[in-house]
């Protein structure tokens, strides 16, 4: 659905150039939600901006469906802007509209017949919820319905695509929630690509299919999102991993487990469940088969868009065969195994 | 007192007045609004930038305002002879006012559509709108109760002007004031403009402000 080749964006302030995007590549395909996260400042605002064309890149191509965006005449561009839904941080309604208004914008933009127009306004306020607050004006709603509203209106010319700028990151989590509820559900039901960029690793884990780790003006990290969350590779995809699951381990207990049995050896794991073996007494059968001790340090558990995901932090004691032994039998099972520590 | 001939002066100064400052509030929007709106639109970054025509836009606007009424009446006496036949009366004094409040009024509507926040430009920008469309349906529809405002303001600065006006011969509430009242020191003639201005430019004001008002209810 889009194909980004080498793109870059420098802008020029006061004689300096700021590099805000460095020959980022990235695929997103089609029917897929792509989360992109970055901490403020790392160009994901930037790289969003470019995909409708709101910001010019400096170099290289952006195609979204076949359709080099870059290349195109201004009334073209136009013409493709309206099948690219466009939802935003501050949501961006028109104060001079009603609810019903804002919602028909786009529609009057795209000269739909405005019976036509009248009739779709009225689907898609059913489809958000909102039915009830057509004649209101946005500063009557509350941040959910203003989003609702945003929603609604990116949708109005049945988009094949549906960017979203930071759209949850000025509500509170409850209504966050909601908002991403909508967003799969919408997914779902028009097989709609959603490319969105956060800061918040929660939104990535409640929605995405896929992410993109963008520091720097740089993508250093892509992958399947249960990838990122149970292996990141990169020292920022980490810290967002850590920001919604907690994996340190403290001191305290690295220093206890450190000075503990000496005639046996003490590993410090970390096993992390994905999917269907989260459902299962593995543990319990490994210390069964095995000659090792298990202690459990720390654990969690919770859920990946639909997929359950554990995290479980053990200390193994026993003669350092019979742990390797046990952690084979643990990978054997699916589980990801982490080594944080043995003595 | 005020004798019926007298009271019949003031009420057909008091017309005159109404006429000029209605004729040239109308003509400085005509040319001011869409000036203001070009000032806005050819800024950088914006959806139409050009760095020329705006600074020299700017330019003109700024050379024009410094100049002040009273000289520019008496500077621009040709045109305004050339556009009307005569620079004396009610009907020629529309030029130099009109004149005189198109780069005022320009300004005016640029502040109020710089209040826009561009995530609304940017928001109709990424649904594929026009330019036309962005300044009809999002920029003016938008700025709506700050432009009447706007006309109010006019409306009384060139109130004021126009006494100037009537001061060479411009007709209405001024040159009344200025016949009777500093020529001849007849003061109830001198008080009554005065208080007829009053009653005029509070009336502009409460009008302004209650439309405003209405074009603003229910928003946020």
């Amino acid at each position: 659905m889009i194909n980004i080749k080498n793109l870059t964006k420098i802008y020029h302030a006061s004689g300096q150039e700021i590099v805000a995007l460095d020959n980022v590549s990235l695929t997103v395909n089609k029917g897929e939600i792509f989360g992109i996260i970055g901490l403020s400042g790392a160009g994901k605002s930037t790289l969003i901006r470019c995909i409708n064309m709101l910001e010019k890149p400096t170099a290289g191509s952006i195609l979204v469906d076949g359709q080099d965006i870059t290349k195109l005449k201004k009334h073209e561009l136009r013409l493709a802007r309206q099948k690219i839904g466009m939802i935003f941080q501050h949501f961006n309604l028109l104060s001079s509209r009603t609810v019903f208004g804002n919602v028909m914008f786009p529609l009057e933009i795209a000269k739909v017949p405005r019976q036509e127009a009248m009739k779709r306004t009225h689907e898609l306020l059913e489809l958000v919820g909102l039915t009830d607050k057509a004649n209101v004006y946005p500063s009557q709603l509350s941040g959910g319905q203003k989003q609702r509203v945003g929603i609604a209106r990116a949708l109005a010319n049945r988009p094949k695509l549906l960017l979203s700028d930071e759209a949850t990151s000025a509500l509170d989590p409850q209504t966050t929630r909601s908002i991403l509820q909508l967003l799969r559900d919408i997914n779902k039901k028009f097989n709609l690509t959603i490319l969105l960029i956060t800061h918040d690793m929660n939104v990535i884990k409640e929605v995405c299919d896929r992410v993109a780790v963008i520091d720097n003006s740089r993508i250093i990290e892509v992958g399947d999102v249960l990838n990122v969350f149970t292996a990141p590779a990169s020292p920022t995809a980490r810290s967002f991993v850590n920001s919604v699951f907690s994996r340190e381990v403290p001191s305290e207990l690295l220093h206890r487990s450190a000075t503990g049995n000496d005639r046996k050896d003490t590993w410090l794991v970390r096993v992390a469940f994905i999917g269907a073996s989260a459902g299962e007494p593995i543990i319990s059968s490994m210390i069964r088969k095995y000659d090792v001790e298990a202690n459990i340090l720390y654990g969690n558990i919770d859920r990946i868009k639909d997929t359950p995901f554990g995290n479980l932090t053990l200390e193994l004691m026993g003669r350092p065969a019979d742990i390797q032994e046990a952690m084979a039998y643990l990978e054997s099972r699916g589980l990801e195994i982490e080594v944080l520590q043995n003595a | 007192m005020l004798d019926a001939w007298l009271m019949d002066r003031l009420l057909v100064a008091t017309w005159e007045t109404i006429y000029m400052v209605a004729a040239s509030t109308f003509f400085s929007y005509l040319f001011g609004l869409p000036l203001g709106v070009i000032l806005v639109i050819t800024e950088q970054g914006h959806i139409m930038e050009n760095k020329t025509l705006n600074r020299v836009l700017g330019w003109i606007i700024n050379a024009t305002r410094s100049i002040p009424f009273i000289i520019f009446l008496i500077l621009i006496i040709p045109i305004t002879r050339s556009l009307v036949g005569t620079y004396i009366g009610t009907v020629a004094s529309i030029v130099p006012l009109t004149l005189a409040a198109i780069p005022f009024v320009a300004r005016l509507v640029e502040t109020s559509l710089k209040e826009i926040e561009w995530g609304l430009i940017e928001a109709a920008l990424s649904m594929g709108a026009n330019t036309w469309t962005i300044i009809a349906k999002v920029l003016l529809a938008e700025a709506k109760p700050s432009l009447i405002l706007g006309v109010a303001i006019t409306t009384i600065n060139l109130i004021g002007y126009s006494a100037m006006a009537g001061i060479v011969g411009g007709g209405g509430l001024g040159t009344l004031a200025y016949y009777y009242g500093y020529q001849r020191y007849e003061n109830t003639i001198m008080w009554a403009t005065v208080i007829f201005l009053i009653v005029i430019v509070q009336g502009v004001q409460f009008l302004g402000e209650k439309l405003a008002q209405k074009a603003s209810k229910n928003r946020g």
